[in-house]
């Protein structure tokens, strides 16, 4: 509980001198805690809002699934083959200081204003960190560890199920929950642009239908919560007796 | 009867010349200590008769077949840091039991549990063991695949001077109870002629037999008796080091 004091204390100051701020300025655009409350409890009682969520969590979850399927084995094979990593890494070089959204203009040629689009800009963001996180991974596994599985008897496919797999999988956690935020902030992005759902398009939405900036603070609020709660639930697979042993605490 | 059998291994990594033409035979069920400076290509020894290295020249035989590639026959103990942190202990000694029945398998991890003392702690994983625990997990894993030879890597270098004294004698019962034969690296004199059967000096790199030395007094060994400290002298004259400090 007494952990919890310093934060609230914090909240309730950055509360306080927002109200004030809105009172003393006398703005009529910016909307004052209690307007974005009411907006929050109008806006949850609306079906819209569920559903906003509801199709933003989709198109990241499948983004970034499918950047998982392909980034892991991709981080794998790079970390275990050299040349395949020599291959690779001009192009992963190249592509990765390219910001996702600066693919906005070709995903909208290519999929069109549909759920596509923002998903294949969440892919590629999450792709990239995947793929270095677990070569990385791979390049760093303890030589003893594969002395010792090649020393048992096991075949390939015993090797990387038994061995590298674990070895690597506290590593490639902390890659996953870095590639997760970029995900999630190219999210929000992109639904600003490419789409008529999810909550970046609420924002906007409310900024453009009738400048009701209640409704887009209260939309950053919640993006900031669910991004928050999604990455906690990251911190507990750290957790995970299999992946703990990776971090010293 | 002979076990393994170096001929006139060479090995050189690029222009460095690491071992200069090694002879050695090693009887079956003999604990023999390889001895030499740090650094001197003895562990490089260990590596290619394990078969994670292949000698420039010459070559290893294990009962007569030339060794090419790492066996399960032949198990290696690196120090502690060889066990797998994401496995407890039951699953790291299990780990080379996948060819065996779910009960064998059973039976044998709770027979090397014992062996190595580590009951109570079947459950634990490796950051909850001690060093010394840990190192006897190790041995627990190498031996539930009931090699013949057990290639041990300066295993008690990471401990501190007390365990590495008990694991000494742990080792030494372990040996006596299955009767393995052991090819043990160090660098520590002591360590040798309290475990070895025969130790063999090496010289400076590039790494040559420079002596093979009989320890011919019986377990359990009496440190401060005359023959082990005369044992121990001649070592620390061959290692060319005046036993003073």
């Amino acid at each position: 509980m007494r952990k919890l004091i310093p934060p609230l204390i914090t909240g309730a100051v950055l509360l306080a001198i927002w109200s004030l701020a809105v009172r003393v300025s006398g703005t009529t655009i910016f909307p004052s805690p209690t307007d974005v409350a009411r907006a929050l409890m109008s806006l949850s009682e609306k079906s819209l809002l569920w559903s906003y969520i509801r199709d933003s969590l989709v198109r990241v979850a499948i983004g970034y699934g499918v950047a998982l399927f392909i980034g892991v084995p991709l981080g794998m094979l790079a970390g275990w083959y050299t040349t395949l990593e020599r291959a690779l890494n001009p192009v992963v070089q190249l592509l990765r200081p390219i910001s996702p959204l600066a693919w906005m203009p070709l995903a909208v040629i290519w999929f069109g204003v549909s759920n596509a689009a923002p998903m294949f800009l969440i892919f590629l963001a999450s792709l990239f960190p995947i793929i270095v996180a677990t070569a990385n991974a791979v390049r760093n596994v303890p030589p003893m560890f594969l002395q010792a599985g090649r020393n048992f008897g096991l075949t390939a496919s015993q090797m990387i199920r038994r061995v590298i797999f674990p070895a690597i999988l506290p590593r490639i956690v902390v890659g996953l929950r870095i590639a997760f935020g970029v995900a999630w902030i190219v999210l929000v992005a992109s639904e600003m642009i490419a789409v008529d759902s999810g909550l970046g398009y609420l924002i906007i939405d409310a900024r453009n239908a009738g400048k009701r900036y209640d409704l887009v603070v209260a939309g950053m609020l919640l993006i900031g919560v669910i991004g928050l709660a999604l990455d906690a639930a990251f911190r507990q697979i750290e957790r995970v007796r299999s992946v703990r042993w990776g971090f010293s605490d | 009867m002979s076990k393994v059998e170096f001929r006139g291994v060479v090995k050189n990594f690029g222009m460095v010349e690491v071992l200069r033409g090694i002879d050695l035979t090693v009887r079956e069920g003999e604990f023999v200590c390889v001895l030499g400076p740090s650094g001197c290509g003895k562990s490089t020894l260990l590596n290619i008769v394990a078969g994670f290295v292949t000698p420039t020249e010459g070559d290893v035989t294990i009962d007569g077949v030339a060794v090419t590639q790492p066996d399960p026959r032949r198990i290696f103990v690196f120090q502690e840091r060889g066990v797998f942190p994401w496995l407890n202990v039951e699953q790291n000694i299990g780990f080379g039991l996948f060819r065996l029945r779910d009960g064998e398998k059973h039976d044998r991890i709770a027979r090397y549990v014992q062996l190595v003392g580590l009951q109570g702690f079947e459950r634990a994983y490796p950051n909850e063991l001690s060093g010394g625990m840990k190192q006897r997990l190790e041995v627990a894993r190498a031996l539930a695949v009931n090699p013949d030879v057990l290639y041990l890597d300066e295993p008690f270098g990471a401990l501190d001077s007390i365990t590495r004294l008990q694991m000494r004698r742990e080792l030494l019962r372990i040996w006596q109870a299955e009767r393995k034969t052991i090819l043990f690296v160090t660098h520590d004199i002591e360590e040798s002629v309290q475990l070895a059967d025969r130790v063999v000096v090496m010289t400076q790199r590039p790494a040559r037999i420079r002596r093979i030395i009989d320890v011919d007094i019986p377990h359990p060994r009496d440190l401060s008796s005359a023959r082990y400290i005369q044992i121990r002298d001649q070592l620390f004259a061959e290692i060319g080091l005046a036993h003073q400090v």
